[in-house]
């Protein structure tokens, strides 16, 4: 069943392009264009497919399937918020191991083979496919909050898991000893409940992360189904996704100082203490938008801390206002992002590019974190977890070692906050509790506008 | 192809999936991902493989599902991963306004 030459060759032309689009999309300049060249590769590769002269049966069927998918995919794309593209990205990512264990299911219906390495490959396929897929719905429904962001602790959750994986692998084992349909269905089965029982007790700040790593599995699945199919193509994409998705996760994990194994063992060892239960009735100081607009007015720099909640509110552009305001006045104005500000490494970026906000403004945190010390006001908008200096001093806290933004250092602090709700990882912040600390309550965009108005008159 | 070729390309695969990203910045790393992410979507041509030899419905059945999936992967992938990027275009119009959900 070897394909013809000119298919073959396509097929490597379409490998490149994988290659060059990874390579394109690790430098602002060339990203772009590495989006159109992976896009093409594909674009080519399915093409030729259909003129490589394999057997098509069903070819009207496999054409209506893949024009609705590619509509609904388009759509989606095109329709999310940017705020929500993270889960919308953990949702892709999941269709996409779960095509690849479907793929290995009917392919070993279909060919039935007893060789070896081609029943490893089929094991392979189902059991990472299948956790990446019911692990990227776990992930997409705690990011779109369709339920808690927490880390769930099932009772002997760890034992249950334990079982649940010894139990794949027994089964994956018997399998390629003695191939039976049952069991590959039963290996269907117990891996997407692994899949569950491994995403659930990771934390709300740990989920990009878990993405990431997700990603990864089903590029190693996908190449896992190349060997199945015999489809180089499939097994050098699969591949090369799934050691630049294991590089990525691995420069994620460091930026938010959690070695890997915390992440995904973290809640099972009892360090995501409860956390989030005391004092709520403590007393802040609370200020209104005209304090704000002073203190800013007659500071000489001011740092701005964007957060998730700044997007949630769409109040990109109402900071980006403020910050002319005050650039305007003389002021040195700097925002401070944090690398996983917003709910994934460069979120925030994209979020403030889109209110066009000047590049050169963006600091990051190894560049700014010096600077709070000599900073009037350091203004935090809808951001909590990554200025929490838990991180730094309480070991019992989900995010201890994540390096944080020193906002601490500051003269003065403002944060903008819809409540005293604890951010994403659910832990108490102390700095709301400072003396130099005022909060200013309220929806961000309606806030900042009117400290935008305020400031105007000052 | 026989198991060793397949397994040299995998190998040497490997090492070019880690060389090419290894010096990302922070501010790219989630259109990388989601990049990658779209890459992995060619996975749908397995399932149009699969769908095209299905014998019964029963496989025939599931190698769609498989190609709905893949091709949701494929194009959602790499749209959502440049409207990422049409965020980093120098130069635009301010704000293009978007619902405004207040």
């Amino acid at each position: 069943m070897n394909d013809p030459l000119w298919v073959q060759l396509a097929y490597l032309l379409a490998a490149v392009l994988f290659i060059l689009a990874l390579k394109g999309l690790s430098s602002p300049r060339s990203a772009r264009r590495g989006v159109l060249l992976g896009a093409t590769g594909a674009l080519l590769a399915i093409v030729v497919l259909f003129f490589s002269g394999i057997e098509l049966k069903n070819l009207g069927l496999i054409l209506g399937f893949l024009a609705v998918g590619s509509i609904i995919g388009w759509v989606a794309a095109r329709r999310v918020k940017m705020t929500a593209m993270p889960q919308l990205v953990a949702l892709f990512n999941g269709v996409g191991g779960g095509a690849a264990a479907l793929i290995a299911v009917v392919e070993y219906f279909e060919v039935g083979s007893s060789d070896l390495l081609f029943l490893i490959f089929t094991v392979a396929t189902v059991i990472i496919g299948a956790v990446a897929f019911t692990g990227s719905i776990v992930t997409f429904l705690k990011l779109q909050e369709l339920m808690t962001s927490r880390p769930v602790i099932i009772p002997a959750g760890k034992w249950v898991t334990i079982l649940v994986a010894v139990s794949t692998i027994v089964v994956g084992v018997w399998l390629v000893v003695d191939p039976q349909d049952w069991l590959l269905v039963t290996l269907l089965v117990l891996s997407s409940i692994f899949g569950i029982l491994f995403v659930l007790p990771v934390g709300g700040a740990d989920v990009p992360i878990v993405i990431s790593l997700l990603n990864a599995m089903t590029g190693l699945a996908v190449a896992a189904s190349g060997y199945v199919l015999d489809n180089v193509l499939l097994l050098i994409a699969g591949t090369l996704v799934g050691a630049s998705g294991t590089v990525l996760t691995s420069m994620m994990a460091k930026a938010m100082g959690r070695p890997l194994t915390a992440t995904l063992f973290g809640a099972f060892n009892g360090t995501t203490a409860g956390a989030a239960s005391t004092g709520t009735d403590r007393p802040v100081r609370s200020a209104t938008p005209n304090d704000v607009a002073i203190m800013l007015g007659f500071a000489n720099k001011v740092i701005l801390v964007p957060g998730y909640g700044l997007a949630v509110a769409q109040a990109q552009s109402t900071l980006r206002e403020l910050a002319d305001l005050l650039t305007e006045k003389g002021i040195e104005v700097d925002y401070a992002i944090h690398p996983v500000a917003g709910r994934m490494p460069g979120h925030m970026n994209v979020l403030l590019a889109e209110a066009s906000v000047p590049y050169e403004q963006l600091k990051e945190m190894d560049e700014i974190n010096p600077e709070f010390s000599s900073t009037d006001v350091v203004l935090v908008v809808g951001a909590n977890d990554v200025v929490n200096p838990a991180a730094r001093t309480d070991k019992s806290a989900p995010i201890y070692g994540m390096p944080i933004l020193n906002v601490d250092a500051a003269q003065q602090i403002v944060f903008l906050k819809r409540s005293m709700r604890p951010g994403f990882a659910g832990i108490e912040n102390e700095i709301l509790f400072d003396p130099k600390t005022a909060l200013l309550f309220g929806d961000a965009k309606d806030t900042l506008t009117k400290v935008v108005a305020s400031l105007k008159t000052v | 192809m026989d198991g060793i070729a397949l397994l040299t390309i995998f190998v040497l695969s490997i090492f070019v999936g880690f060389e090419v990203v290894s010096k990302v910045s922070a501010v790219l790393h989630t259109p990388l991902m989601s990049g990658a992410n779209a890459i992995h979507g060619v996975v749908v041509m397995g399932a149009i493989i699969v769908a095209g030899k299905a014998q019964n419905n029963l496989e025939l059945s599931i190698a769609l599902i498989a190609v709905l999936l893949g091709a949701i992967n494929l194009v959602g992938g790499f749209v959502v991963t440049d409207r990422m990027l049409e965020m980093f275009k120098p130069k635009k119009a301010p704000a293009a306004k978007e619902g405004g959900a207040a």
